[in-house]
């Protein structure tokens, strides 16, 4: 069974490349637009020779892994306050999710101003986008801490410490593992946007530059890498949430933000 | 009585205590980027007079919602038909994977090649950048629909549309929205940044003109506003989904409590 779908998912990816060359070959858009999937492979291959090309993917890493760590730390450190405090919760509610929804990009002109070009203003982005992800899941995890167990360690004299580290922290780890893999894909989105549209060296900054020198085979080359990152991190990231989740795969409930 | 006043207590408190550290803070700031609340709040109703609301805002939120509502309904349709059929999904996914992971604020020079600067473009960009979200949390909802529903609804002579609407879709539901969710937020920040690209009116434009011409509090404002809107949207998000989805938590909540 697996097998076979398998091979289903390669020939529909087989198809899906084979219509790319056919359309434009065939005339039905025009290949200045739109190039045959053998020109696009042509400049990916062209760019993975050159060192700018190299540079530019270590620029985007460099800022989606610093993002992230920075979002993570913080929206872990964060959430967990938020819910051991008493009453914390309560009275930051209505300003988290004030917050939450005002969107990243509303910044990108402050973070032009502050830090113009460079990795600081990527990080200002991204860090702001991907912290609320972490942090709502961190809260949802906390809420879900089964009152009996928190009850038992209370009777049994386990300190707040304890009963964060034994007690919350596994509960919460689940959704926590969410978050980071939401926060993952939307570090990287931000992360490109900010390189295209304020200009930081990377990834988005070349797609910007090859698009306005009319070099669109290159363009469309840069674009599928910036997909094969994503669905690098994708994978990657539910990877790593299932080696560290394997001893509670049955009971992990994800909450859909 | 008291546990109301104790409620509005815990709304309001911290937002009004971040409001004020932030008016007294930045009150005698002589720092051009960093200008006090009360300049912003006092360019407020300057900048963001009718006439601006009607040429700016207004064919930013229109565009937006042409881009949303089309995402959505593509999204639907086009994710209920995968999810029907095991087969086509495995022929599907791996594509699929693959166009949603691209970023979709990359697609902005792809789809200005084709479409120009105009609304066009915006409202393709937006719609494409959000269907993704939509197209496969519904796959994965029609896909996940209880068999013991499917298998009763069929023995009572259920099918045709009424299935799709009543066990298929009305199943899948809270995945639909979960996508819907994902898609407003990714539309929000497309909308911003198509008209940050090439446009003459918009909400996006408007704050790139107030930062390239230096007017710091303007631009501001227009933070301010963008802020508001994307929190106003999702408020209007939440009360549909709160109608629509209103069995669903009604039940997972019983459950939660009932233990």
């Amino acid at each position: 069974m697996k097998g076979l779908n398998a091979a289903l998912g390669a020939a529909g990816l087989a198809a899906f490349l084979a219509l790319g060359e056919a359309v434009p070959r065939l005339g039905l858009v025009k290949e200045d637009y739109f190039p045959p999937t053998s020109r696009i492979a042509e400049a990916l291959w062209r760019e993975l020779k050159d060192e700018v090309f190299w540079t530019a993917l270590g620029d985007t890493l460099t800022g989606w892994a610093l993002g992230l760590a920075i979002a993570v730390t913080a929206g872990i450190l964060a959430g967990v306050v938020i819910s051991v405090v008493p009453h914390l919760r309560e009275a930051t509610a209505s300003t988290i999710e004030f917050l939450r929804p005002i969107p990243s990009v509303a910044l990108i002109p402050l973070a032009v101003l502050l830090y113009g070009t460079e990795l600081r203003s990527v990080l200002l982005l991204v860090v702001y986008a991907s912290f609320w992800q972490i942090l709502i899941q961190v809260l949802y995890g906390v809420q879900d801490v089964d009152p009996v167990a928190d009850e038992t360690a209370r009777s049994y004299g386990l300190g707040t410490w304890a009963r964060t580290r034994h007690v919350l922290w596994p509960t919460a780890l689940p959704y926590v593992m969410t978050g980071v893999r939401l926060a993952a894909a939307v570090a990287l989105i931000l992360t490109v946007t900010a390189e295209l549209v304020i200009g930081a060296p990377g990834l988005g900054k070349n797609i910007g530059i090859a698009q306005a020198s009319q070099a669109v085979p290159e363009m469309y080359a840069l674009l599928v890498v910036t997909g094969l990152l994503g669905l690098l991190i994708n994978v990657g990231a539910r990877t790593v949430e299932r080696r560290v989740l394997a001893w509670h795969q049955s009971v992990r409930g994800e909450v859909a933000v | 009585m008291r546990h109301i006043l104790l409620r509005s207590l815990y709304v309001v408190a911290l937002p009004a205590l971040l409001v004020t550290v932030w008016w007294l803070a930045s009150d005698g700031s002589t720092d051009v980027f960093w200008p006090p609340l009360r300049t912003i709040l006092k360019t407020f109703p300057d900048v963001w007079t009718g006439e601006r609301l009607r040429a700016d805002v207004l064919p930013s939120v229109l565009r937006l919602l042409a881009g949303y509502t089309s995402a959505a309904v593509v999204g639907v349709a086009v994710g209920t038909v995968i999810g029907s059929y095991r087969r086509v999904r495995a022929f599907c996914e791996p594509v699929l994977e693959f166009l949603r992971a691209v970023p979709p604020p990359v697609l902005i020079p792809v789809i200005m090649l084709f479409a120009g600067i105009g609304h066009t473009m915006k409202i393709i960009v937006i719609a494409i950048g959000c269907v993704w979200p939509i197209l496969l949390n519904t796959v994965e909802g029609v896909r996940a629909v209880d068999s013991v529903m499917a298998e009763t609804a069929r023995s009572y002579g259920i099918t045709g549309v009424a299935r799709l609407r009543y066990v298929v879709l009305r199943a899948a539901s809270p995945q639909i929205f979960a996508g819907l969710r994902q898609a407003l937020s990714i539309g929000i920040i497309l909308m911003v940044i198509s008209e940050m690209f090439g446009a003459s009116d918009g909400l996006g434009f408007s704050i790139v003109q107030f930062q390239r011409g230096f007017a710091i509090p303007d631009m501001w404002t227009g933070i301010l506003v963008l802020g508001l809107l994307g929190f106003f949207l999702s408020v209007v998000f939440q009360l549909v989904e709160r109608r629509v989805l209103g069995w669903y938590h009604g039940r997972r909540a019983s459950s939660r409590r009932s233990p």
